[in-house]
C-alpha cells in the first residue's frame, strides 16, 4: 500500500504496513494535536490582529506573561549553573551514594506537579520547615515571586543535568592533558577548554528548562499566591479567562505562549546546528 | 652524540639557544631515566628501566603494545608518576615538577586540538595561559603563533577550526602548539598513528627536518619499526616493561642482542638447534657453524631471509623442503620446512632460480645469531 | 630488576595521575554543593509530602485515602491511564514502524510533531479541547444536540491526558527502531512470515525493554497530569476528579493532611516509577533510547 495519503515512499520496500502505520499515525496526530491546535489559532484569529495585540499587551496579560517568562529565566539560569555542577560531580567523581543521587535527579520528571506544588508550599510557608527559618530574616518565599522561582527551579533541574551528562562523559581526557602540558593550571583548563566545549549542551538544557518553566502550572499554582499583576502566571490567567467564557482571549494568550515556546525550540535547534557546523561531526 | 646544530635563521627566534641562561626554563635538556618502576595495582608496566638521552637527540621508544613505551613517555611528560625511580632533566629532579612546570611539549596520536578554538588560538594557547608576569602580549602571542604556523608550512589557515583540517594538517598544528611554549623536551605519542600511509611518510620526513632545524631533545613512541629506524638517532627497543636494547638503527638491526629484538626488527626466522662439541646441531646432524662461547644445550638460531645463500657444499649445511614460494619485489621468497619438527623458515633467493615444491634445498646463513634457550622467555 | 626485588614495591604508595581532576578540597566542596542543592530542592519536598501526610496520624491517613471521593478519584485516575496508555502504545508502535522502517519525505516534520506536547503548556493542552468541544467551542452546539458530553466528563479528561502523554512511548521506540534497521524484518519476511507475524515475533521482542520504559514514563505522567486535566475536568467531586485534582480540592479546603495523604500515593507512584526506570536503564541501557538521546 505504498503511496497512501499521497505520500510516496522514497525507496520501494518489501516491508508491509506502511500505509496502515503512517495512516494511523497521521490520523491520531490530526485528531489529537493538529485540529485542536488549529482551533486554538483560529479562535485567537477571530479577534483580528489588533484585537489579538490588545489582549496580549493588556496590562494584566502582559504582567502575567512577563512574570512567567522572567521567573522562568531566573530559574533556568540557576539550573544552568547548578546543573553543570551536579552533572560534573556525578560524572567525574566517585563517592558513596552517587548512583542513588543520579537516579534521584529525575524526580521532577516523575512527580506529579500538583504534589510538588503543595509540598513546596508546605516547605516555604511561614510555618514550614524552611519558611520558618527564612521568615525571621525577612525573606518571604511562599506567595511571592521568589516562591514561583523556587518551584520552577525544581521543575527544570533535570534538564540541564541530563543534557550535560553525556557530553561530559564523552569528553576526551587527552584535551585536559594537552592543556596541562601546555602550562594551563586546572582552573584554566576547566574554564578555557572544557566549559566552552560543554556550552552547546548547557545552552540546550537551559532552553529546555526555560521552555518547560514558562508553561508550568501545577507546581507553581499553590506557592504563587496568584495575585493579579504580581504573582499571577500566564497559564492561570488563561484558566481565569476560560471561566469567564472569554474563550477568544484565553486562546490569544495561549497562542502567545505557544509562540514563545516555539521561539525557544528554534533557539535550541539553531544552537545545535551551529555546534555541528563549528565543531564538526566528530 | 654530537649536538644538533640549530639553524637559527629558520626557526622562530624564541630564545632557544643552548646555554642561554636567561631562559633557563626553556633550555633544551638531556634526560636521565634511572630505574623507573611503574606498577598498576600488582601489574608492573615498567620493570625498572634506565635510559640516558643526550640533549638534542631524537630517540624512538619502539615496541609492541604493552611494552611500556607509552607509560614511560607519560612519566617523562608528568602525566604519570613512577612507583619508584628517578627522572632527571639536566641532572635536576624532574619528578618534583608538576606537568605545568616541566615545560614539555606533548603531541598526541589523536591531535587533541581544542575544537572550539581556531588554529591560531590553539597554537597560542600555551602562551595565553602563562602567569601574568611571563605572559606575552596578545599582539606578541599572535605574532609568534603566525610564525610557528609558517614554520610548519600551514600559513593561511589561522582562522580555520580543527574540524576543517585534514589529519596531517591537524597534526602539524599540534606540533606548532607544542613548539610555541619553547619546550625543553618534545614528546610524541605515536604521532602518525591516526594518519594514512602516504601522509605518514610525508610527515616522517617533515619531522626529521623540523628536528634538524630546532634541535629539540625529542622522544617519540611508535610500534612501527620502519618509522623508528628511519627517523631516530637511537632506538630503544622495549618489550613487556623492559628495555631490550638501545642502539643506533644500524646497531639494533645488524647486532640485535636478544631473540625479541631480532624478531621484532626486520624480518627473521628461527630454528631450534642444539649446541655441542663446538658446533651447532640440527636434529642429529652437525651444521658447520661455530658454537662460539655459548654454553652447551638447546638454542635458537636466528637468521634474516636475505642473509642466506644456497650452500655450494651441501655437507653440514641446513636443509629444508620447499613448501611455498612467491615473488617478492625483485627476488623470490621461499618458505621452507626445516628439520624433523618442520620449522618454518623463510629465505630469499634470486628470482630466476627454478624451484619446485617439495624439493630440498641446502642453504647457509651468511649472518645469524645464536641465543641459548634460557633467553626464550623473552621471545615474543 | 628481578621480580623478587619488585615485590616489596607492590605495597608502596601509588599516586594516580591527578592532572585531569581537581584538588581534593575543591572536589569535596563541589560534591557538598551538589548534594546540598539536591537535598534542598528535591529531597525536602518529597519528604514533606510524607511527613505532612502522616501529621494527623495513621488513622486519619487511612481515612483520607479510603473516603468515597478519594476512592472515586483513584478509580478515575486508573481508568484514564488504562485508556490513555494502551492508546499511546498503539500510536507509538505505529509511528515508530512508519518512521523506522520506511523512507518518506517529511520524516523530520513528523518527528517534530511527535515532540510537540513537550513544548506546550499543560493548560494549553487542556484549553485546545475546550475550544473544540466545550459548550462554546466549535463543536459545542453539535455535541449538545447529540447529547455527547466530552468536556467536564471522562472523554475530555482522556483526550487531554493522551495529548500530554503520547510522545513518551514514541520517543523511546523511534530511535531504537531506527538503529535496529530493517534487517530482521526483511529476514523474517523472506522466510515466509506474514507482516503481523513478523511484527509480533520479530519486531516486538527486539524493542520490548524500550517499550516497557516508555510505558512506565507514559503511565507516570498520565496518572500525575494536573494542568491539562484541570482545564477540561470541571472539578465535579466524585465524578470528574482525578487524584491530582482531588489533592487540589482538599488543599484549597485547608484539609491539608488529607490532601497530602492522597498526594503521598502519587509520590509513591513516582518513586516506584523511578526505581523501574533506573532498573531498566541499568540492565538494558543498550536497548533504551534514553541513553542515546542527542
Amino acid at each position: 500500500m505504498a503511496g497512501a495519503r499521497g505520500l510516496a515512499l522514497k525507496r520501494p520496500s518489501v516491508i508491509p504496513g506502511f500505509g496502515l502505520a503512517l495512516g494511523f499515525t497521521l490520523t491520531y496526530l490530526s485528531l489529537i494535536v493538529l485540529i485542536p491546535l488549529a482551533a486554538l489559532v483560529l479562535k485567537s484569529a477571530t479577534l483580528g490582529f489588533s484585537g489579538f495585540w490588545e489582549v496580549v499587551t493588556g496590562a494584566r496579560t502582559l504582567a502575567a506573561l512577563e512574570l512567567s517568562f522572567f521567573t522562568s529565566l531566573a530559574a533556568a539560569a540557576v539550573n544552568a549553573v547548578f546543573g553543570v555542577i551536579i552533572a560534573w560531580v556525578l560524572i567525574r567523581y566517585r563517592f558513596p551514594g552517587r548512583r542513588l543521587l543520579d537516579a534521584f535527579v529525575d524526580l521532577p520528571f516523575a512527580l506529579p506537579t500538583a504534589v510538588a506544588g503543595i509540598a513546596l508550599t508546605a516547605l516555604y510557608a511561614p510555618n514550614g520547615w524552611i519558611g520558618s527559618l527564612l521568615d525571621p530574616l525577612g525573606v518571604k518565599v511562599a506567595y511571592t515571586r521568589l516562591g514561583i522561582a523556587v518551584a520552577l527551579i525544581f521543575i527544570g533541574l533535570p534538564f540541564v543535568v541530563r543534557t550535560v551528562q553525556p557530553v561530559l562523559e564523552e569528553f576526551d581526557r587527552e584535551l585536559e592533558e594537552a592543556a596541562a602540558t601546555l602550562g594551563a593550571n586546572r582552573r584554566q583548563t576547566v574554564f578555557r577548554v572544557m566549559l566552552p566545549t560543554l556550552m552547546p549542551a548547557i545552552l540546550t538544557g537551559f532552553a529546555l528548562a526555560l521552555a518547560r518553566a514558562v508553561g508550568e502550572y501545577g507546581s507553581v499554582i499553590f506557592i504563587a499566591g496568584n495575585m493579579p499583576f504580581y504573582s499571577e502566571i500566564a497559564p492561570l490567567l488563561i484558566i481565569i479567562r476560560l471561566e469567564e467564557f472569554g474563550y477568544a482571549q484565553a486562546a490569544a494568550i495561549g497562542t502567545a505562549m505557544l509562540l514563545i515556546s516555539f521561539g525557544l525550540l528554534l533557539f535550541v535547534h539553531l544552537v545545535q546546528a551551529w555546534q555541528r557546523r563549528r565543531f564538526g561531526h566528530d | 652524540m654530537d649536538a644538533r646544530v640549530i639553524n637559527e635563521v629558520n626557526y622562530p627566534a624564541a630564545g632557544l639557544v643552548r646555554g642561554d641562561a636567561a631562559s633557563q626554563r626553556n633550555r633544551i635538556v638531556d634526560v636521565s631515566v634511572e630505574n623507573v618502576v611503574r606498577l598498576f595495582g600488582a601489574t608492573p608496566a615498567l620493570h625498572g628501566v634506565s635510559l640516558d638521552i643526550a640533549a638534542g637527540e631524537l630517540v624512538a621508544l619502539l615496541g609492541p603494545s604493552g611494552s611500556g613505551k607509552t607509560t614511560l613517555l607519560r612519566i617523562l611528560a608528568g602525566l604519570d608518576v613512577p612507583t619508584s625511580g628517578r627522572v632527571l632533566f639536566d641532572r635536576e629532579d624532574a619528578l618534583k615538577l608538576t606537568v605545568q612546570e616541566r615545560n614539555v611539549g606533548l603531541v598526541f596520536q589523536n591531535y587533541a586540538l581544542f575544537r572550539h578554538m581556531t588554529v591560531l588560538e590553539n597554537i597560542g594557547f600555551g602562551l595565553r595561559v602563562r602567569p601574568r608576569d611571563h605572559r606575552p602580549s596578545r599582539k606578541e602571542t599572535r605574532r609568534r603563533a603566525l610564525e610557528l604556523l609558517d614554520f610548519v608550512q600551514l600559513s593561511g589557515l589561522e582562522k580555520r577550526y580543527p574540524s576543517q583540517l585534514s589529519g596531517g594538517q591537524r597534526q602539524r598544528v599540534a606540533f606548532a602548539r607544542a613548539l610555541a611554549i619553547e619546550p625543553r623536551l618534545l614528546l610524541l605519542d605515536e604521532p602518525f598513528g591516526a594518519l594514512d600511509a602516504k601522509v605518514r611518510r610525508e610527515l616522517r620526513r617533515w619531522l626529521r627536518e623540523i628536528h634538524d632545524k630546532t634541535g629539540h631533545t625529542t622522544v617519540f613512541v611508535t610500534h612501527d619499526q620502519e618509522e623508528a629506524l628511519e627517523l631516530a638517532d637511537r632506538v630503544v627497543v622495549m618489550s613487556e616493561g623492559r628495555i631490550e636494547q638501545i642502539g643506533t638503527p644500524d646497531e639494533v638491526y645488524d647486532q640485535p642482542n636478544s631473540p625479541f629484538v631480532f624478531s621484532f626488527i626486520g624480518e627473521s626466522s628461527s630454528l631450534p638447534v642444539r649446541l655441542e662439541q663446538g658446533k651447532v646441531w640440527l636434529d642429529s646432524r652437525p651444521i658447520d657453524l661455530p658454537q662460539g662461547n655459548l654454553p652447551n644445550g638447546p638454542a635458537q638460531l636466528f637468521l634474516r631471509p636475505h642473509d642466506v645463500e644456497i650452500a655450494a657444499d651441501p655437507e653440514q649445511a641446513l636443509w629444508g623442503t620447499i613448501s611455498a614460494h612467491r615473488r617478492h619485489g625483485g627476488a623470490r621468497r621461499v618458505e621452507l620446512s626445516v628439520g624433523e619438527k618442520g620449522s618454518r623458515v623463510e629465505i630469499e633467493l634470486p628470482a630466476d632460480l627454478r624451484l619446485e615444491l617439495a624439493r630440498e634445498i641446502a642453504f647457509r646463513p651468511r649472518r645469524y645469531r645464536l641465543f641459548p634457550a634460557t633467553t626464550q622467555a623473552a621471545l615474543s | 630488576m628481578t621480580d623478587a626485588a619488585i615485590a616489596p614495591l607492590l605495597v608502596s604508595q601509588q599516586r594516580g595521575t591527578t592532572v585531569t581532576t581537581e584538588r581534593w578540597p575543591v572536589r569535596v566542596a563541589l560534591i557538598a554543593v551538589a548534594v546540598a542543592f539536591l537535598v534542598l530542592f528535591l529531597l525536602f519536598p518529597l519528604a514533606a509530602v510524607f511527613v505532612e501526610a502522616l501529621r494527623a496520624g495513621l488513622g486519619a491517613y487511612v481515612a483520607a485515602i479510603t473516603e468515597p471521593d478519594a476512592l472515586a478519584a483513584i478509580k478515575l485516575t486508573l481508568l484514564v491511564a488504562a485508556i490513555a496508555v494502551p492508546s499511546n502504545i498503539v500510536f507509538g508502535l505505529a509511528a515508530s514502524w512508519a518512521i523506522a522502517k520506511f523512507e518518506f519525505p517529511g520524516k523530520s516534520v513528523l518527528n517534530t510533531l511527535i515532540d510537540l506536547p513537550f513544548s506546550v503548556s499543560p493548560v494549553i493542552s487542556g484549553l485546545i479541547y475546550v475550544l473544540l468541544f466545550g459548550a462554546q467551542g466549535y463543536l459545542g452546539p453539535f455535541l449538545k444536540s447529540e447529547n455527547i458530553q466530552i468536556i467536564f466528563a471522562l472523554p475530555g479528561i482522556v483526550l487531554a491526558t493522551i495529548f500530554v502523554t503520547f510522545p513518551f512511548v514514541a520517543r523511546e521506540l523511534v530511535p531504537l527502531m531506527q538503529e535496529q534497521g530493517t534487517q530482521d524484518e526483511e529476514a523474517a519476511l523472506s522466510l515466509g512470515a506474514s507482516g503481523w507475524k513478523t511484527f509480533f515475533k520479530v519486531t516486538l521482542p527486539n524493542i520490548r525493554w524500550a517499550l516497557l520504559y516508555g510505558v512506565v514514563l507514559c503511565n507516570a505522567r498520565a496518572m500525575g497530569e494536573f494542568g491539562a486535566v484541570s482545564v477540561v475536568s470541571g472539578h465535579i467531586r466524585g465524578k470528574t476528579n482525578t487524584m491530582p485534582l482531588h489533592v487540589e480540592i482538599l488543599y484549597n479546603e485547608y484539609n491539608f493532611a488529607a490532601a497530602f495523604a492522597v498526594a503521598s500515593l502519587l509520590a509513591l507512584l513516582a518513586l516506584i516509577t523511578l526505581v523501574i526506570k533506573v532498573a531498566l536503564e541499568w540492565r538494558y541501557a543498550d536497548q533504551i533510547a534514553a541513553s542515546r538521546r542527542h
